[in-house]
């Protein structure tokens, strides 16, 4: 792909609004195998971008270096650089515990831990602040009425986390990222083990969340994409195809694996 | 045709083989457990938890073989399971692609399966001959390094069964390792680390040689945790093999009591680790 026109590119996503995060470079290695190449690209305050690509394409890769989550495991390290307001987060010094309170994330399985919905919420909370248990009453209600499941379930806040419906689930670990107020949220494919109408209500979320967060999201569903998001990014056996305003990849095309992959003649 | 018939026949041939296996094993538990029951049953009475161990030809009880097998027990449980609880962790959680695990891991399953007795002489070469005399503790040491490879074992297989993508979510939201562990592994585990715990007391419960090279047996009753303490396994030992009848009936009430024991806490740990898996 040309350098020049993609840093073009990614210059004019820029001028739309402030970037949030800029990814410089970046190659990532699990073991010997390359599964990110050099991509390059920013992602804007307050704007959803969505990663979409075949399977196998890097994007849930991409996604797990942007809050270091693949620092869990042996043997996988990522190069270049990616800027988070400026600091580079590949940095070994960095902390990453704070790292990950300020870019949070949503898995694609809802993952409530085994404690109350209330304390599902409060635990990420008492990390991080000292609060009375009023102050934390009214973080973990204000949280749960951000994630649209407060009235749902404001009668049973002691009752286990893992007795609420999938859907229920999605929108609990939603709260419980919000609840500590990152930057930024990386959702990772959130609504492929979710019903459609669980699915819509996360959407309509995630276009709320914007007023707050800068938000990434993977996901398989082209459809979802176009729906949610403000930038598309394509990509496709690691590297970044294409990226672009979401209504410019989805109607005209630069590329024309991008078009093959929309049009459903592939992936 | 004929071909089907004869797998049929081998078929059949096999399940009756299985079923005699299983009935001749579940049998001699049942002949044990009725032994048990018979000869142990009318010893039991309010005396054999209130009096001391007679000495042959007069009435008494097992007070002091019942009080000395708790504390030794206890003493194990409480060297043991933090131990074994805390080096599970480490393989889970820390060291999990680690080398060092790979080591232990392999080192504790034939710790798993040491014979008892040298446990027990290790003890006795270690603590007891230092000392100078048996003793409460060495017993609880000896216990101790029985519990130790049951409870890294469970602990680091109940943990690996907590799924990854939990931890995840916890680091996800910034939480350090310790608490991820503390508040999110271990109660996901919780009943299943229990479980462990509570197959190490049935496993030592009825130990008897490390015992009979640390702890002893006592004829009167002893708090004491330096000097010689009664236990259960230590006077069935000694009263079983005895000539004097009363001491006999004794010794199948101790060993009613243990068996029933160690029954009691094998139901409870199947309960829960049952619980642990619908989770």
């Amino acid at each position: 792909m040309n350098e020049m026109a993609q840093t073009a590119r990614t210059n004019a996503v820029q001028n739309a609004s402030r970037e949030k995060i800029a990814v410089r470079g970046l190659s990532f290695y699990y073991g010997g195998s390359r599964a990110l190449k050099d991509i390059n690209l920013s992602f804007s305050e307050n704007k959803v971008t969505a990663l979409i690509g075949p399977s196998g394409c890097g994007k849930s890769t991409f996604l797990r270096v942007l809050n270091r989550m693949y620092d869990l495991y042996p043997n996988q390290r990522a190069e270049g650089e990616v800027l988070l307001d400026g600091e580079n987060i590949l940095d070994a010094k960095l902390d990453l515990n704070l790292l990950r309170s300020r870019v949070g994330m949503v898995f694609q399985k809802p993952t409530p831990f085994p404690m109350s919905i209330y304390d599902n919420i409060a635990f990420g909370i008492k990390l991080y602040e000292k609060l009375s248990k009023s102050e934390l009453d009214g973080r973990v209600e204000s949280a749960l009425r951000r994630s649209a499941l407060w009235d749902e379930v404001k009668d049973k806040l002691a009752a286990s986390g893992l007795s609420l419906s999938g859907g229920q689930q999605q929108r609990l670990c939603i709260a419980r990222t919000v609840a500590i107020k990152p930057e930024v949220i990386l959702f990772d494919e959130p609504c492929s083990a979710l019903d459609p109408i669980s699915t819509s209500k996360i959407e309509e979320l995630i276009d709320e969340l914007t007023d707050d967060y800068t938000i990434v999201i993977v996901t398989h569903s082209m459809q979802q994409a176009a729906r949610v998001s403000e930038y598309t990014a394509f990509m496709y056996l690691g590297e970044l195809i294409e990226f672009d305003d979401t209504s410019k990849v989805f109607t005209s095309p630069r590329e024309k694996r991008t078009q093959d992959y929309i049009t459903g003649r592939f992936g | 045709m004929a071909k089907y018939r004869a797998r049929r026949r081998v078929d059949a041939a096999a399940k009756i083989l299985c079923v005699a296996a299983t009935i001749f094993g579940l049998g001699w538990l049942t002949l044990i457990l009725a032994a048990l029951v018979w000869n142990g049953f009318g010893g039991l009475s309010l005396a054999v938890f209130t009096q001391m161990t007679p000495p042959p030809g007069s009435n008494g009880g097992l007070l002091n073989a019942i009080v000395g097998s708790l504390i030794i027990t206890a003493l194990g449980l409480a060297i043991g399971a933090p131990i074994g609880i805390l080096a599970g962790t480490y393989m889970a959680e820390y060291g999990r692609y680690s080398r060092l695990t790979f080591f232990v891991r392999f080192i504790n399953d034939i710790l798993l399966s040491a014979p008892s007795v040298v446990v027990g002489l290790f003890v006795y070469q270690i603590m007891v001959t230092r000392m100078g005399h048996f003793s409460a503790v060495a017993g609880g040491v000896a216990l101790a390094i029985i519990v130790i490879p049951v409870v890294v074992r469970t602990t680091e297989d109940m943990l690996l069964l907590v799924p990854g993508s939990l931890r995840e979510a916890a680091a996800a939201l910034g939480m350090p390792r310790a608490a991820v562990i503390r508040h999110v592994a271990y109660r996901a585990a919780r009943a299943g680390l229990l479980t462990g715990i509570l197959l190490a007391i049935a496993r030592i419960s009825g130990e008897t040689a490390p015992l009979l090279f640390t702890a002893l047996n006592n004829q009167f009753f002893s708090a004491n945790l330096d000097a010689p303490m009664s236990s259960l396994p230590a006077v069935i030992f000694q009263f079983a093999l005895s000539p004097y009848k009363d001491w006999q009936h004794l010794a199948w009430t101790g060993a009613l009591l243990i068996t029933f024991a160690v029954l009691a806490m094998s139901i409870a740990a199947r309960v829960l680790a049952a619980r642990a898996v619908n989770k």
